[in-house]
């Protein structure tokens, strides 16, 4: 607070989450400012100037404000946030506060919550990879460090208990190297909330997490800084202190129906579903802060979840997210009806790095040849499922029968593997025993050396 | 100056008292300076897109404009250098800001410095024409065209041998005027040429699905349509690496940090195949990843676009590489709407089409104003919302190139990569590349590729009787088609990229597989005809040989080719014998 303080009594007019001042000459785009009605104190952030008015977005509940009455401080900063390492173990709220009752951590720097675009010359390629002990994402979709692989859930599935699965299960091999999770929830109810708290205590990793708790009774438009704020404190444990971050977004739905909110009630022009325009531009500024820096040792992994209205791949949430991240975990409906878990579609699911982290050196050599040959069969069965509804089992080649068996136990043993940790080695020696059900010649996706190889020692 | 801000909302600030501005002129914006552009003007109000970060700008803080409209800086030392949008090197950003992206910092695109050296080719006395070639810049085995910039013509008064920086004139001419190394060139304004010529050559991509079936000119336009995850990005990068092109330029508008980081670490280590240098030496990176400013990425495709133009004014041969052209026009949309402009569909601005259309005519095979031959290849990657083609993006890009390069997601979900889909993908060159393919790829070419074709139409037909009745009723011709169109789609039209000898293919190679699937596929069906069951026939392995035949180096192939026929033949007359 370096700048002198200024000070504004009565605003113009107040509109769901904005409040409007007259004219402030010196206020500054993205300027925190104070909010004071009377004993209340609310916090607030300039998002538009022009000659006539001021739009400042109230980012706690408005309700009780009178525009006559208030008086606002400009802060002379953007919205910034005390980073330390004291903060892990410790629970805050949406903004960054403390919320567990002990004093506010002591900062080692102070640093504003936008981030700033990392200069592509600086990226380390991401090549770690990580064993999350899942076989449909390790196998088949795997995850390297500064990765951001989203899980694209829908109501009512168990997208928290995968995502605590991970948190907890994740290793890297010859590990050894201090990790640390920060967990941001926007929008959350209690019991969700609380079932990642009680899951991290379980496994022994609350002491190593940050929560940001942005809970749904608390104002909408505090979840628009909560990741912003877990995103700057997941910055400074990586690339300060050298810790690999594992950050849980969770739900990002609900992170993007606040920015709608925002958006509409400034009376901008409304894009798809009434999102704004800019809804890329600012989920990427998001999630583009997962990476690894060339000559520093930390990381940040983003793990985001969001749920997908209507069970909608196409909705622009979802949509928008696919095209930044890089992949998607697809959770299925069906699958979870039939009571498999985790209920991971592997045919839409993704990870854009999985080249860069598996393979000789990182898994093994067999790894990519085999979930392309797992993927070819299982699409294949799946079309023989599609077909078998319509003209019956029984019209049924002999070949067609196998590559529905194949897919059945594919979806029963190798996805819906239950809680357990499975390493790399025991899911992909599992995809060999399923394609053991097929002639070797059919396994085309597989160099024939790998093939013969494995033959020769009895496997496929 | 008395220039002062009067508005500022998000990527655009209106600014008061410039008298004289011209739209598109270039304005430093705030104490900062930060780079701007004016794209609107009413009376007194200029409104100017910021390309930097506009957070922390406030009311009354001073602009100046430039006196130039935003240009890009062309001349020895662009090969093989990372930008952003504005042409910025963000190596040399790097070290300057260090790891973070700051803002108001200029640094040169070419490095003053640096010395070349400058052998002329020109001598006193000699007439000067726009794009003549005047000598050559060289420095550490690079070697440098210097040609008169367009507008630039008289006759030569003096020449400056040896060493120079980019800067330095090199060749004085009568009247005073003087060219130099570099010059600078307004992004938004095509490079003159002396007249565009019909293009009749390939831009081979090395991808057997494209080059066989949907083959672009080279000055010709192709978009690559997908949703997410059916890998638009892998094909550019795939191009980029493997296409026939003296030069790449390649623009990731608005994609991910990572996947750039990818290319940057993996480009200087790959080698061309054309020239045995390192592939990274015939490539420019313009790089805006889409969480560095939005204005910016608007004009990152202009800026990788005048670079392309330079070269091709060498006479060569460019291809540009934009991912993805839908990011660009979102940026459009994202200042249009800040500006209050009327939105057309979906939001966009009505000038969508046009400005998309006016761009990708800026490819094209031509020839220069120095009476050589060059072309720029446009391929632009479009992200539809929800993989929806009926959006306005990849409309407005439908009327404007030449190729439709469609990204399947079902084809994707099974691996099997290029996902292009053969059966919405069109080429408005591929019959004008015809008689090349003849020539250059193997007699009958043109023959081979629509049986093909024919092939795989069929396919989808059986495919939806099977839906109804199962394939079991199928007869076994029918049942051959199948298996016929299945070792197509994983041996010929599927190609991987992890495999060195199969990430590109020559169209040699492609003529010989193509035709031998084809001759298996004639050989199996008399075979059928003459009452030999299709099982004995796939048990033969001779399919599964023919789908591990793309793992055979182009240069191996003639043999191998030869030889796998005649086992073909062999094993099918045994099996009609029994």
């Amino acid at each position: 607070m370096d700048l002198v303080t200024r000070r504004i009594r009565g605003a113009h007019a107040i509109a769901g989450p904005l409040l409007f001042l007259e004219a402030v000459p010196s206020a500054r785009l993205g300027e925190i400012v104070r909010i004071r009605t009377g004993a209340e104190e609310r916090s607030g952030q300039v998002i538009e100037i022009s000659g006539a008015r001021v739009a400042i977005q109230v980012l706690e509940e408005t309700r009780g404000i009178a525009p006559d009455r208030v008086e606002v401080t400009l802060s002379g900063e953007v919205a910034k946030l005390g980073v330390s390492r004291t903060m892990l173990g410790r629970v805050l709220d949406g903004l960054g506060r403390p919320a567990d009752g002990v004093p506010a951590p002591i900062a080692e720097a102070r640093l504003p919550i936008g981030g700033a675009a990392l200069n592509v010359m600086r990226r380390e390629k991401p090549q770690d990879f990580i064993e999350t002990g899942v076989s449909a994402i390790d196998g088949m979709n795997t995850l390297v460090r500064g990765q951001k692989l989203p899980i694209f859930s829908c109501a009512g599935l168990p997208a928290g208990r995968l995502a605590t699965q991970i948190v907890c299960q994740a290793r890297v091999r010859g590990g050894g190297e201090r990790f640390a999770v920060v967990f941001a929830a926007m929008g959350a109810p209690f019991r969700e909330y609380d079932a990642y708290l009680e899951a991290f205590r379980s496994a022994g990793v609350l002491d190593r997490t940050v929560v940001f708790l942005s809970r749904a009774d608390d104002p909408p438009i505090e979840r628009l800084m909560t990741p912003r704020c877990a995103l700057t404190c997941a910055e400074h444990l990586a690339f300060t202190h050298g810790m690999h971050v594992l950050v849980v977004l969770t739900d990002m739905t609900a992170y993007c129906e606040a920015l709608r909110e925002v958006a509409l009630a400034r009376e901008e022009v409304p894009g798809r579903r009434g999102y704004p325009g800019y809804m890329y531009t600012d989920l990427a500024a998001i999630y583009e802060r997962a990476g690894r820096i060339v000559g520093r040792p930390g990381s940040v992994t983003q793990l985001p979840v969001l749920t997908m209205p209507d069970d909608d791949l196409t909705h622009p949430i979802p949509d928008l997210s696919g095209y930044i991240t890089e992949g998607q975990i697809v959770l299925s409906r069906d699958l979870d009806r039939k009571g498999v878990y985790p209920p991971i579609d592997v045919l839409p699911s993704l990870s854009r790095l999985m080249g860069l982290g598996s393979g000789p050196g990182r898994t093994r050599e067999d790894h990519r040849p085999v979930a392309d040959q797992l993927y070819a069969c299982y699409a294949r069965g799946r079309d023989v499922r599609r077909m078998a509804a319509i003209v019956g089992a029984a019209n049924l080649g002999e070949d067609e029968r196998r590559q529905l068996e194949f897919a059945d136990r594919f979806e029963a043993e190798l996805v819906g593997q239950g809680g357990a940790f499975r390493s790399i080695e025991e899911t992909l020696e599992l995809g060999w025993k399923l394609l053991s059900a097929f002639p070797p010649e059919l396994l085309t996706r597989i160099p024939s050396a790998l093939v013969e190889a494995r033959r020769g020692k009895g496997g496929a | 100056m008395s220039a002062r801000l009067v508005r500022v909302a998000g990527p655009t600030v209106a600014v008061s008292g410039l008298p004289g501005v011209a739209l598109n002129e270039v304005v430093y914006v705030g104490e900062e300076r930060l780079l701007g552009e004016v794209i609107r003007i009413e009376g007194d109000l200029a409104t100017v897109q910021v390309y930097e970060d506009t957070a922390g700008l406030a009311l009354g803080e001073p602009a100046e404009a430039a006196g130039e409209s935003l240009s890009v800086e062309l001349g020895p030392g662009l090969l093989g250098r990372v930008f952003d949008g504005v042409q910025r090197p963000l190596a040399e950003l790097a070290e300057r800001q260090g790891d973070f992206l700051g803002r108001g910092v200029r640094i040169p695109a070419l490095d003053p410095e640096r010395r070349w050296d400058f052998e002329p080719c020109v001598a006193p006395g000699d007439v000067l024409r726009p794009g003549v070639r005047v000598g050559v810049a060289r420095d550490g085995g690079v070697e440098h065209p210097i040609l008169a910039p367009p507008r630039v013509a008289g006759r030569v008064a003096e020449v400056r041998p040896g060493p120079a920086t980019v800067h330095a004139p090199v060749v004085g001419l009568e009247g005073g005027h003087v060219v130099c190394l570099a010059h600078r060139w307004p992004v938004r304004r095509p490079r003159p040429v002396a007249r565009r010529i019909a293009a009749d050559a390939p831009f081979l991509t090395g991808q057997r699905v494209l080059d066989c079936f949907f083959p672009v000119c080279a000055g010709g336009t192709a978009m690559v349509p997908g949703g997410f995850g059916t890998g638009k990005t892998i094909l550019e990068q795939s191009l980029a690496k493997w296409g026939a092109a003296d030069v790449v330029v390649y623009v990731g508008c608005g994609e991910r940090g990572n996947e750039m980081a990818e290319v940057i670490d993996e480009f200087p280590r790959l080698v061309d195949p054309r020239t045995g240098g390192p592939l990274l030496a015939r490539t420019v990176l313009v790089v805006n990843t889409s969480n560095m400013p939005v204005a910016a990425r608007e004009a990152s495709i202009y800026t990788g676009c005048t670079i392309a133009e330079y070269f091709r004014d060498m006479g060569r041969s460019v291809a540009l590489m934009i991912d993805s052209t839908s990011r660009w026009a979102e940026a459009l949309r994202e200042i249009s709407a800040r500006l209050e402009e009327m939105p057309g569909e979906e939001g966009y601005p009505t000038y969508l089409a046009s400005r998309l259309s006016r761009f990708y005519e800026r490819a094209g095979r031509v020839v220069t104003l120095g009476g050589g031959e060059g072309a720029v290849t446009i391929v632009g990657a479009v992200s539809p919302p929800g993989g929806d083609l009926s959006e306005p993006v990849t409309q407005a890009s439908l009327r404007a190139t030449g190729a439709l390069w469609a990204l399947s997601a079902d084809l994707a979900h099974r691996r099997h990569y290029p996902a292009i889909d053969w059966g919405v993908s069109f080429s408005l060159d591929a019959e004008r590349l015809g008689d090349w393919f003849e020539r250059e790829g193997g007699q009958g070419f043109g023959a081979l590729r629509d049986r093909a074709m024919k092939l795989l139409q069929r396919e989808r037909e059986i495919a939806e009787v099977a839906e109804l009745v199962g394939t079991e009723s199928l007869q076994d011709a029918e049942r051959l088609v199948l298996e016929t169109a299945r070792l197509l789609r994983e041996g010929f039209l599927r190609q991987s990229a992890y495999d060195p000898a199969d990430a590109t293919c020559p169209p040699h190679k492609a003529f010989l597989m193509l035709q031998l699937f084809l001759d298996w596929n004639r050989r199996a069906a008399a075979a059928v005809g003459a009452g030999v069951p299709l099982r004995s026939i796939l048990d033969t392995g001779t399919g599964t040989k023919l789908v591990r035949l793309a793992r055979t180096p182009a240069g191996e192939m003639p043999p191998a080719a030869s030889a796998l026929r005649a086992e073909i033949e062999t094993s099918l007359e045994r099996l009609e014998a029994e």
